[in-house]
């Protein structure tokens, strides 16, 4: 099954099974443009799977008032570009309506922003802006990387009751693996993906595919990299991290977005303090994603910038 | 029988009372901001930016009185009004504007986000035009679950220069939407009169023109406001989709409470002052046969002890604990704060 079809499996079975569980967005009735609500208008119908106009503000405050209203709305912003016309209503509205009205309401609401570079799509359809919203207390920050957690994840989502942030990357959607529909994940619970024990690498989505190829690279300079999928950015997996890192003594984060103020920089922060650890921190340079193919790399990380990340944390 | 002599005294009512409110939150803000020229003095009881709809309770008045229990309301940063007509406890909403624990918030919101959401107030809000797409959302929520409730939504005419005014229209027609949208326009964009930089004919004129049945009314004639939304919430209600009421009123007080307005025209002031609503409807009502002027002195006297106590409970109530600065943040991962 691919990443978009484990997500639209797990959003059917949603619905499926609470009727409460609404999809409203451009083109969610066609599927969606990469197929993540594939078939799900013909099974629920138009009023359940809602197709909107290309009007990010209302479709997110919608979601806000529907969540108040009784539903469980799961959003579409089709790129995590566009929602940046919504910022008001996920940043003002939905993160802080449950604490600045006292608890009088909640908001169990899904906004799913797809993140990455992907197809020569430029400035505009290839940010990853996920740490923005991990700086929003009120908000949950996902970023599943395989098709089982893009199922188990998002069927998290939809049970955690508050209002989630969910950023599945582009160039995943079709992505191939098992899933098991019956696995659960508990929302903060990061994924161990291999032992080692010389250096801590911990990244999420489809970065985590770079730091899997490094991994060989990483042996064949003597290093023995373990690798975390972090998968959740808030809340995050501490005890994970900081237990590897304790073992390893040694921490590298990479991840697609900018650098500089991106997570990683939280994670290392955290991690130096709680355990006395070297830190390195690879991201992407605070340049816009470019569309040339030799501009675009430049917003890439590779291979060998994490085996040279990871030598210099052992230099 | 006319409008005035069914309703009036129960208009009436709702009006003074808000009136007795935001006088007293305006007395109890004094010293509450650094704002205008203005310096906090650290004493005020009401503290922080304090937005008075004095002038326009005709406009909340009128509309909420059609309005039942379970029919949702957003509103604005300008929200006492509309919380008391649809039903909030007086006492509970004074106790947040003190930010006490007894507030309607438990004192996390104060002015800016006074709301109760148990007679359907889904919140002020310290955003323009904010409230429209959250309205948007409770009224698509009303239509799928076959509910007959609706959802009515206050902005005022800054509102209708943001984007999200034409996303909330836009949306509700398109879907027939249970949605009564009200224009409260007092003419003033926090500093800046409205006029100058609105193109066009306003809010009715945008509505027209996105298909949306549209009534400008005068905004400081309780009955006639109350008459025009009485009409259309019934559509609404009715199942005939989105309408749109523009309620053309006048903000008497400065931005916030602290907000002297000396940008402003004397002489606008003036005579927008002759056309208070509640000297207005007084004089209404007194022409009337069988109503004495005892019986609205009677409601005013009424009023004036409700907000007395209120202040006096407020004063009385104790302030949060610390901890609830820690609560009603979220559920998944509560606990991490850094």
């Amino acid at each position: 099954m691919t990443y978009a079809e484990a997500a639209a499996l797990a959003l059917a079975d949603a619905m499926q099974a609470d009727p409460r569980v609404v999809v409203l967005g451009e083109d969610v009735g066609r599927g969606g443009i990469f197929g993540q609500y594939k078939g799900l208008q013909q099974r629920f119908g138009p009023e359940r799977v809602i197709d909107t106009p290309i009007s990010e503000a209302a479709i997110l405050g919608a979601g806000v008032g529907m969540a108040l209203a009784g539903l469980r709305p799961v959003v579409e912003m089709r790129v995590v570009d566009f929602a940046l016309c919504a910022m008001d209503e996920l940043a003002n509205q939905a993160a802080k309506n449950r604490f600045m009205f006292g608890g009088q309401g909640r908001v169990p609401l899904v906004v799913r922003m797809p993140i990455g570079i992907w197809d020569a799509s430029a400035a505009q359809h290839s940010q990853s802006l996920e740490a923005w919203f991990a700086h929003l207390p009120g908000l949950v920050v996902l970023c599943p990387g395989t098709p089982q957690d893009n199922h188990a994840l998002l069927r998290a989502a939809l049970d955690c009751g508050d209002p989630v942030v969910y950023l599945e990357h582009k160039t995943l959607w079709g992505e191939r693996g098992a899933v098991d529909a019956s696995q659960r994940v508990e929302i903060g619970r990061a994924a161990t993906l291999r032992a080692g024990r010389d250096l801590t690498l911990v990244s999420w989505s489809r970065q985590l595919q770079t730091c899997a190829q490094a991994i060989e690279p990483l042996a064949a300079s003597g290093i023995d990299a373990e690798l975390i999928d972090l998968r959740c950015l808030w809340p995050w997996d501490r005890d994970a991290v900081f237990a590897s890192c304790a073992r390893t003594g040694r921490l590298l984060v990479v991840h697609e977005a900018v650098q500089v103020a991106g997570f990683g920089a939280e994670i290392a922060a955290s991690a130096a303090e709680a355990t006395g650890c070297r830190v390195r921190r690879l991201g992407a340079p605070r340049i816009p994603v470019g569309y040339a193919p030799v501009l675009e790399a430049q917003s890439r990380i590779g291979v060998d910038q994490i085996v040279c990340a990871a030598r210099r944390l052992l230099d | 029988m006319s409008y005035a002599a069914r309703h009036g005294t129960q208009l009436y009512r709702s009006m003074v009372r808000i009136r007795a409110f935001e006088n007293a939150a305006e007395a109890a803000s004094q010293g509450g901001v650094s704002a205008f020229g203005s310096a906090g003095n650290g004493q005020a009881k009401v503290r922080g930016p304090l937005h008075l709809s004095t002038g326009q309770e005709a406009v909340a008045a009128g509309v909420c009185a059609h309005l039942q229990r379970d029919d949702c309301l957003t509103s604005t940063h300008r929200g006492h009004g509309h919380t008391l007509a649809k039903g909030a406890d007086m006492q509970r909403m004074m106790a947040e504007l003190f930010g006490k624990a007894s507030g309607c918030n438990g004192g996390k919101g104060g002015s800016m986000h006074i709301a109760d959401f148990s007679v359907g107030m889904l919140g002020a809000n310290g955003v323009v035009a904010a409230g429209l797409n959250i309205a948007v959302g409770a009224a698509h929520a009303q239509k799928l679950q076959r509910r007959d409730a609706i959802t009515a939504c206050f902005f005022g005419d800054g509102a209708i220069n943001r984007g999200p005014f034409l996303e909330a229209l836009n949306w509700a027609r398109i879907h027939a939407l249970p949605l009564l949208l009200v224009c409260e326009d007092n003419r003033w964009s926090a500093t800046t009169a409205s006029g100058a930089m609105t193109a066009g004919a306003g809010a009715a004129a945008r509505a027209q023109a996105l298909d949306i049945a549209a009534l400008q009314v005068d905004g400081n004639d309780v009955f006639a406001v109350a008459e025009a939304a009485a009409r259309c919430v019934a559509e609404v209600r009715g199942g005939a989709g989105p309408r749109l009421l523009h309620a053309l009123t006048y903000r008497v007080k400065g931005h916030v409470s602290v907000d002297a307005a000396a940008y402003r025209d004397a002489a606008e002031l003036a005579a927008a002052l002759h056309t208070d609503p509640i000297a207005r409807a007084r004089a209404a009502l007194l022409a009337l046969p069988g109503c004495d002027a005892a019986e609205l002195d009677a409601i005013d006297a009424q009023a004036q002890a409700e907000v007395q106590a209120a202040i006096a409970a407020a004063e009385a109530a104790p302030w949060p604990e610390a901890a609830a600065a820690f609560t009603d943040v979220q559920d998944t991962g509560a606990g991490t704060w850094f």
